[in-house]
């Protein structure tokens, strides 16, 4: 349980947002032409690192919009959350 | 009398090899059932268990210990019974008492979907020859004179295994332990684990906090750490991790002879042997490596357990723990060979996988020990999620533990 900082309406409890796992996989183009190493690989298979994770939210329970957010899953510390679309922030060197 | 000093021993603690014929990554219970079978039934005894805490310190020592076989899917039950017969002789097998207690699973039912969901499932267990039992609401009451029908979750009926029960969880990780060591295996506590070493696709050994060691096999059991042996090892598997927390009350006089469990509301209870309610919390919905969990799902468990059993809203709940699930999105396990030839995965037990301890280590010791998985391991493959043949218990059963 943490505080999350929204981009739209700033700092509110976790409890408020929902979490959609990781951020930034894009859908295939041409998916008709995918094997299905390339459809499991973009449906199921997913880094789950233990450190720097960037992952989606909904903000559920506000203002309903996604963004992304860098997390270290390993301590739950916020890095940065952005908005969808914006590039990746760079993650901090050391973090765990 | 020696006030319990001077115990002997349950196992050596010794420096570890150059090289195994098989080491198996994560001391946990699944872990050291893999070791234990492969030393006493495959032959297989220049085996190394490396843990980089101690032994049942994962999620082993931090479950609630319930043991079933009441699945839906025919591959399901064929993984679960398995174990399940297993428990059966396993105190005898291992001459270690795991304290296996059949003292009967309930499910309890709240809702016509409820009703449905036990129907469907319910025919499903029993087709595949598992004991499998409806009860109305009289006998619900009948069996728990503490429950409260008619509550805010009223009660319309319930499934039973009669087989279904708990077990101690130490005592499974030491037993498993000390046979597999009598057997010849090395188990090295305080290793971890730091790289996968691979040569031609191939994996020749592991990098370790005590140094390097050669395998000509390597078994990956580690649960929630699972990822990221896979990362060591350059491929990622099709799981996430979350914390999944429970909690004890204090000790009170026998109160609840059976395990109650509740989909519809997710809660679910027992009563250890020393008095305490062993209580099952929710999971974080969140990836996570934090062994916390949040506050906010202990009052989403404590709150449905009171209105179904008034009398412990008096309890004082004592402690409350975490452990890392290792999920899988059709809430089954892997049990599989890898991208990687000679390194094997058994993970993705998530939030249940502690009643599959004994079947699980005996699938995998085979399967090892033949290079393919056997024919109740095949069904696990993480082939799955590409060929899109899933195993999905997560749609039968909302809990599953
Ligand atoms: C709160 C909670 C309640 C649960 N309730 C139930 C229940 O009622 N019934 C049920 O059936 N299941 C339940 N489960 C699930 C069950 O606990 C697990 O599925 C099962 O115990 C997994 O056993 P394991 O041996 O695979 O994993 P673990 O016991 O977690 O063992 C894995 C081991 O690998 C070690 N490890 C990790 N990384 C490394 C490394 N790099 N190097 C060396 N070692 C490493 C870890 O330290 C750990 O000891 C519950 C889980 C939790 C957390
Ligand atoms: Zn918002």
């Amino acid at each position: 349980m943490f505080i999350i900082n929204c981009p739209y309406c700033g700092e509110r409890d976790q409890t408020e947002f929902t979490c959609h796992g990781e951020a930034h996989i894009a859908r295939p183009k041409e998916t008709e032409n995918l094997t299905d190493e390339q459809w499991g690989e973009y449906i199921f298979f997913r880094t789950n690192p233990k450190g720097m994770h960037y992952e989606r939210w909904v903000h559920a329970h506000g203002c309903r919009r996604w963004f992304n957010a860098l997390r270290n899953t390993a301590t739950d510390e916020i890095f940065a959350t952005y908005e969808v679309g914006a590039p990746k922030p760079p993650a901090p060197e050391k973090h765990s | 009398m020696s006030y319990h000093r001077n115990w002997q021993r349950a196992w050596r603690s010794p420096d570890p090899k150059k090289e195994y014929d098989v080491v198996i990554i994560g001391g946990g219970g699944h872990g050291l059932a893999t070791a234990y079978y492969l030393a006493t039934q495959c032959g297989i005894t220049n085996v190394a268990v490396l843990e980089k805490g101690w032994l049942g310190g994962g999620n082993t020592g931090r479950n609630t210990t319930i043991v079933r076989s009441n699945y839906l899917l025919d591959a399901s039950a064929g993984i679960y019974e398995h174990a399940v017969k297993l428990w059966e002789g396993l105190s005898q097998e291992l001459n270690y008492n795991v304290m296996f207690s059949q003292r009967g699973l309930l499910h309890l039912a709240h809702s016509v979907h409820d009703m449905q969901e036990i129907g469907r499932r319910g025919n499903a267990i029993y087709l595949n020859g598992i004991d499998s039992e409806f009860l109305t609401p009289q006998q619900v009451k009948e069996m728990l004179p503490i429950i409260n029908l008619n509550c805010r979750y009223p009660v319309m009926g319930g499934l039973l295994q009669k087989r279904g029960g708990t077990a101690r969880h130490d005592a499974v990780a030491w037993g498993y332990a000390r046979g597999a060591d009598a057997a010849g295996v090395d188990i090295i506590q305080n290793c971890e684990v730091t790289g996968v070493r691979v040569e031609n696709n191939k994996v020749i050994g592991v990098d370790t906090s005590r140094g390097y060691i050669g395998a000509r096999k390597v078994g990956s059991v580690a649960a929630g750490h699972s990822s990221v042996i896979a990362e060591m090892a350059g491929f990622k598997l099709p799981l996430e991790c979350y914390p999944l927390q429970a909690l004890v009350s204090e000790p009170v006089k026998p109160i609840i002879d059976c395990v109650v469990m509740s989909n519809g509301i997710h809660v679910y209870v027992s009563q250890s042997d020393k008095g305490e309610l062993v209580v099952g919390s929710g999971s974080d919905a969140y990836n996570s490596y934090t062994q916390r969990g949040s506050f906010d799902l202990i009052e989403h468990t404590v709150g449905p357990l009171c209105e179904l059993f008034p009398l412990f809203s008096r309890l004082r709940m004592l402690r409350q723990w975490a452990g890392i699930v290792d999920v899988t999105v059709d809430r089954s396990p892997i049990l599989s060979k890898s991208p990687v030839e000679n390194l094997f995965f058994n993970c993705g037990w998530g939030t249940g996988g502690f009643k599959a301890t004994p079947g699980s280590g005996h699938a995998f010791a085979h399967s090892i020990a033949n290079g393919e998985m056997n024919h109740i391991a095949a069904p696990f493959s993480i082939d799955r999620f590409n060929s899109g043949a899933l195993i999905d218990e997560g749609a039968a059963a909302a809990v599953a533990h």
